[in-house]
């Protein structure tokens, strides 16, 4: 049966969360005694759910991003001034940014990955001002779910905040070209960025560059870098808590 | 987390001077626009319904973003964004010689409409055809061949999580244009993909 030809743009409207209160009680109030308009509202809800099933929403071929973000048209003015030279690179576009934080912060960039340097500037560039997380929240049962069908993997998101690592979110973040899992940590007052993409296990190991400390290690396919500015030694500890509380579960 | 995050640079000093104004807009731009980036893709790929000319939209459309940022005065970056990047939707399939329906929803019955999302209907076997594809699959075709001005509607809405007031803006037409589009497109959408085919709209006007 149909519903009711005056209610359906505010049947859509009331399922789309954009009635203001009052319409939203003029309207739930028709909808508790009428049937018809109730099954149209439970059928707009189950055709919206439908639309919003993972893979309809289409997703940039790979090393998009990087491209469209890589066009020197898109690159940064260069200041005149060397100073303020990190001013611009910090924030700046992701190629732009390799290549300059390759010059500032990195003392031996030839020694290096290219991963290692970008796990070092996706780091700068993650404490800009609302880059940190794109799903802010202490609750690891948040976080964990949020990265589904974001990305073809699922890391461990334990809660270390007994530890002296709360959480503090996640989002997505580019490395080399991929997509990686970035769970954000707090020690005190800095931040702790953990990438997380799958690779075939490989060697531990942990290096400081520009300030920053890196520590690096592998767990059933999946390869883990966990970056900040908090001394070496609490990195390591951070390391260990990780891997503690993500095996016991 | 957030005022960590500003101290940091503020540490770095406060830029100033002209020379550093294109870089201060280049790195808004960073921050408010490229992130809408797998949006602006996505949104592209229904207009365009081909790869290629999405992604050629996208570029064009993130080039001309570049050079307009200036002029952006605040409100929704994502609405901004995507106004041009249908823009060059527009104008990518103008170029690429793809036939480019412009529909007037007005002029276009409610019959018609819903005929054009039916076409699958005309193949033998569209019951087995449809239940062989998985589910994301057959939204997506159900979306793809809705007229032009309730797909980008129901995309926008469904996919992008635009408000109604941010689609108007996309689009450029009032709110309850936005509104009646919906509830159009998704009438035609629920013949396609719900079991008993009918959300109320479809009933009440045609049989009239």
């Amino acid at each position: 049966m149909p519903a009711c030809g005056d209610q359906q743009l505010l049947l859509g409207a009331l399922a789309d969360n954009e009635l203001d209160a009052a319409n939203v009680a003029l309207v739930e109030a028709h909808v508790a005694r009428c049937a018809d308009c109730r099954e149209e509202l439970e059928r707009l809800q189950a055709l919206s759910a439908l639309v919003r099933t993972n893979g309809v929403h289409y997703e940039p071929p790979g090393g998009f991003s990087t491209r469209i973000a890589g066009m020197p048209e898109l690159a940064v003015p260069r200041s005149r001034n060397d100073n303020s030279i990190f001013r611009w690179a910090a924030p700046g576009l992701a190629g732009a940014l390799a290549a300059s934080l390759a010059m500032v912060v990195l003392v031996n960039p030839g020694e290096n990955s290219i991963v290692d340097q970008e796990i070092v500037s996706s780091h700068v560039r993650s404490l800009q001002p609302g880059h940190l997380t794109d799903v802010e929240t202490t609750n690891q049962h948040i976080v964990k779910p949020w990265f589904n069908g974001r990305i073809e993997f699922s890391p461990p998101v334990p809660e270390l905040a007994r530890q002296g690592f709360p959480l503090a979110g996640g989002r997505l973040d580019s490395l080399d070209g991929r997509t990686v899992a970035a769970i954000v940590y707090r020690r005190r007052l800095h931040a702790v960025n953990l990438y997380v993409w799958p690779a075939p296990n490989s060697v531990e190991r942990s290096f400081a560059k520009g300030g920053f400390t890196v520590t690096e290690w592998s767990n059933s396919g999946l390869r883990f870098a966990a970056v900040s500015d908090i001394p070496g030694g609490e990195l390591e500890q951070f390391e260990t808590e990780f891997r503690k509380e993500s095996d016991r579960r | 987390m957030k005022a960590i995050a500003s101290s940091f640079f503020a540490r770095r000093g406060a830029a100033t001077g002209a020379s550093l104004l294109g870089a201060g807009v280049a790195r808004r731009f960073n921050v408010e626009i490229l992130p809408h980036l797998d949006g602006a893709y996505n949104l592209a790929r229904y207009l365009t319904r081909d790869s290629a000319l999405a992604e050629d939209a996208v570029q064009e459309a993130m080039l001309r973003a570049f050079r307009a940022f200036g002029q952006f005065r605040g409100g929704s970056a994502r609405a901004w964004l995507f106004a041009i990047v249908r823009n060059c939707c527009r104008t990518a399939q103008a170029g690429s010689g793809a036939l480019s329906l412009m529909i007037n929803e007005n002029s276009l019955s409610e019959e018609a409409a819903a005929q054009l999302a039916n076409r699958a209907d005309e193949r033998p076997n569209p019951e087995e055809a449809l239940q062989a594809k998985d589910t994301a699959e057959r939204v997506r075709e159900a979306l793809e061949a809705i007229p032009e001005p309730f797909r980008e509607a129901l995309v926008l809405r469904e996919l992008e999580d635009l408000s109604y007031a941010e689609i108007a803006q996309v689009t450029g037409v009032p709110v309850g244009t936005v509104m009646s589009r919906l509830a159009r497109g998704r009438t035609i959408l629920a013949k396609e993909l719900l079991p008993s085919g009918k959300l109320a709209g479809d009933r009440s006007r045609s049989t009239k």
